[in-house]
């Protein structure tokens, strides 16, 4: 009797239950399909993207019916934390900035990301596309800026040894590949015994670049750096000019900011917003220049995407706010606004961008030098689950052979072994 | 005639008593364990559970590994240095900090003028924010261009690799410790110091004993307890020290050879850094059976030191449970003979 008192009792309750839920859904449904009716748009970023206030005010005077509520992380790590460990439940903004060395991790989750509309993918750099692009085709992200690579120098030093001084005469004499680069530092170290460049992790970083699979095969995923000829042979050429041409500061540390104003070194290699940390931690410094070339092609370092997780609740607004905060046209206000520099073709030809200039690195045409060098990029470097841990372990083996802990082929085998435990 | 048992005042007669008295205890002191089960018992077991799994923290999903993680991380070179460094640390800290502590509280517990403002002073370092004065002293122990090194050179002395040489770089964080956490030990003790009656040491005065022999025979072992209790918790702190090697240098992963790495650091590496929440997870429980151990060590070593502090007994628990029972015994027997009395007289 009991048991079967009980049972159209539970069906009640759990036909009352999918009801509740339906009901929850409609309602969700019918509030994204009208366009019009007014909504709360969240995008979180960090650092400065450039999207300025009245910026965002000139989307919402378009569309009145669009509030937009703007949330800045302090840092590009604490972003990360709060991504990562909210994307597979809910509390995203709806628009979330990503930065592109998040991106062997967000591709793993690339399903719970809206995807961009395909008629959207011819407005961006080819390699840029291609970065954001997951296995079934379908790109996960907005680009918005880029770091297109070129060679910071001291034109007062390189006077002092005796070098051109000239940006385009600079320029030439960087045109080549990386021999070419360590011979002109062998040049300057043998005229003034100084270094040449910062780190060897830095220079490092900008050979790895320009590799199509540095670490990992892009078939099936599997480690292949310890064996790929590639690294070792850049590792080899790092860590042999490093001895003598590398001043031995590893980047963003103290001795290194330091040593940005003090002259330790005479080059440097330099994304477009690069400019700013050089600028800002030396102030006082004249004589920084920008050379319109980079060793081997063209080099990315760094940049931005903007993503729609695929929960949220106005996907559809966001999306299309996501847009037009990526349009050519906003994205060289927000260049103006932070020097945030451009990913998208249209606005690398714009005449505002081409025209900037930068007073602190002796009036370089900043615009147009790194509107070439971003058209200069030719490779996408594949990166994997796995490239943050190997290319970690790298610039840890490339320190262990700077501070003099270990001679490089130690640090080397001590490299492979700590890649080959990785699992 | 039997005997009436006095009256209860209250509701539910005897059994309701009884059970208020046998429950009420727990009830008064179960809010502190519901909290603790919720924010303390329940995530140490969900670490648990996750350490057994190779763990996805996106998706909320993982695949069962068994004891693989733990076996992962046990042969990792990188959690052997990091023990080593962990412990390196903590003793560079603990022991000239704790010494340090003893002789300025000592310092201060003499006649001085402005008391209070010395002992605010001791305690100053300690409301610094540890980020703020790792910040502070990492630019000061930098290779280069580090106000320490400068000074060094300045002196003919070489200049010392803070962070290439594992040693060195121990030094450094444990200044940073020492730096921050000496003045707030000095207080304890310093408060201890001043609970000591001061007519032992008119005593010792009168017999002749100078500051010296006060301080080792009077001061020092009536400051036990407290050592033991400042002891116990620079050993806690220091195996999980974090911030001063997060914030040594630009990367906070512990050095390109691991010179710094802890425990915690690793840790955290592991976590928020390659979110393998499952190794991350039994990296923390190895770290808490560690800290487990030692404190049993702790506990082991300190119940021989204060025995002769909080002395119960110096019966075994046997000859304890029989002089229960016979003080039972006699109880029962002076009840049984009281009521034979009262029949008695009545």
């Amino acid at each position: 009797m009991k048991s079967r008192a009980l049972r159209p009792l539970g069906l009640a309750a759990g036909i009352a239950t999918a009801a509740i839920v339906l009901a929850g859904c409609s309602t969700g449904g019918g509030e994204q399909s009208d366009p019009n009716a007014p909504v709360t748009l969240t995008i979180a970023t960090f650092n400065d993207f450039g999207y300025t206030d009245a910026l965002l005010q000139e989307y919402m005077d378009e569309n009145p019916n669009v509030k937009i509520v703007h949330n800045k992380a302090s840092t590009s790590n604490d972003a990360r934390a709060n991504y990562f460990q909210k994307l597979g439940k809910t509390g995203l903004a709806d628009i979330e900035a990503i930065e592109v060395d998040w991106l062997p991790e967000v591709m793993q989750y690339s399903d719970m990301l809206a995807p961009v509309p395909t008629d959207l993918t011819d407005r961006w750099l080819d390699w840029k596309v291609k970065a954001a692009t997951d296995a079934d085709g379908n790109l996960i992200g907005y680009g918005t800026d880029i770091g297109p690579e070129a060679v910071c120098y001291r034109s007062d030093l390189f006077q002092a040894a005796g070098l051109p001084t000239d940006r385009a005469e600079v320029g030439k004499l960087f045109d080549g590949d990386w021999a070419n680069y360590f011979k002109v530092g062998d040049q300057y170290v043998a005229a003034t015994g100084k270094a040449f460049y910062d780190s060897a992790g830095g220079t490092y970083q900008g050979m790895i670049n320009q590799v199509e699979a540095a670490y990992e095969n892009p078939s099936d995923g599997k480690i292949t750096a310890t064996t790929n000829p590639e690294v070792k042979d850049i590792y080899d050429q790092v860590t042999k000019a490093s001895a003598t041409q590398s001043a031995h500061y590893s980047q963003w540390s103290d001795d290194w900011y330091a040593g940005l104003s003090n002259g330790d070194f005479a080059t440097m290699l330099c994304p477009g917003w690069m400019l700013g940390v050089i600028s800002g931690s030396a102030k006082d410094v004249t004589g920084w220049d920008i050379a319109p070339m980079f060793p081997n092609g063209g080099g990315n370092w760094g940049g931005s995407y903007l993503t729609v997780p695929a929960n949220g609740k106005n996907v559809e607004a966001a999306q299309k706010l996501a847009d037009w905060l990526t349009d050519p046209a906003t994205q060289v206000k927000a260049f103006e606004n932070a020097g945030t520099f451009p990913s998208q073709n249209e606005a690398l030809s714009d005449s505002t961008l081409l025209d900037s200039t930068n007073e602190y690195f002796n009036n370089a045409p900043v615009g147009q030098i790194f509107s070439e060098r971003a058209k200069a990029v030719t490779v996408t470097p594949f990166k994997g689950e796995f490239y943050f841990q190997v290319n970690d372990a790298m610039q840890k083996a490339l320190t262990r052979v700077e501070d003099g802990t270990q001679d490089a082929k130690t640090s080397w085998d001590q490299w492979v072994s700590e890649v080959e435990a990785i699992k | 005639m039997t005997v009436r048992s006095p009256k209860r005042i209250g509701f539910g007669g005897k059994s309701f008593s009884s059970w208020d008295l046998k429950l009420s205890p727990y009830l008064y002191i179960s809010p502190f364990f519901i909290l603790f089960l919720i924010v303390g018992l329940f995530p140490i077991a969900y670490t648990a559970y996750i350490s057994f799994q190779d763990w996805d923290l996106v998706r909320g999903t993982g695949t069962f590994v068994g004891f693989d993680q733990y076996a992962t991380v046990i042969n990792d070179p990188k959690f052997w240095t990091a023990l080593r460094n962990s412990f390196s640390i903590f003793l560079l800290s603990t022991v000239p900090q704790l010494i340090l502590a003893v002789f300025i509280a000592v310092l201060l517990d003499q006649n001085i003028r402005a008391k209070t403002f010395w002992r605010m002073g001791v305690l100053l370092p300690y409301v610094m924010a540890p980020v703020a004065v790792a910040l502070i002293f990492s630019n000061m122990f930098g290779d280069q261009y580090g106000l320490v090194n400068t000074t060094l050179q300045s002196l003919g002395i070489p200049a010392i690799k803070w962070h290439s040489d594992a040693f060195a770089s121990h030094i450094a964080i444990a200044t940073m410790v020492n730096f921050r956490w000496t003045g707030y030990n000095t207080l304890i003790l310093l408060a201890a110091m001043q609970a000591i009656p001061r007519d032992f040491y008119e005593a010792a005065t009168v017999d002749g004993a100078g500051k010296v022999r006060q301080f080792f025979s009077i001061t020092l072992p009536s400051l036990k307890p407290t050592l033991i209790f400042v002891i116990i918790t620079s050993t806690i702190g220091g195996l999980q020290i974090f911030d001063e090697p997060r914030m040594y240098d630009q990367t906070g992963t512990g050095g390109a050879d691991n010179q710094w790495l802890t425990i915690t650091l690793w840790l955290y590496d592991l976590g928020w850094g390659q979110w393998n929440f499952g190794r991350a997870a039994a990296l923390a429980w190895i770290l808490f059976l560690i800290i487990l151990a030692i404190g049993a060590i702790n506990l082991f070593v300190t119940r021989g030191l204060v025995r002769d502090e909080g002395k119960k007994s110096d019966m075994s628990r046997a000859q304890m449970r029989a002089a229960r029972r016979a003080a039972k015994e006699a109880v029962e027997a002076s009840r049984a003979a009281a009521s034979q009395k009262t029949e008695v007289l009545r």
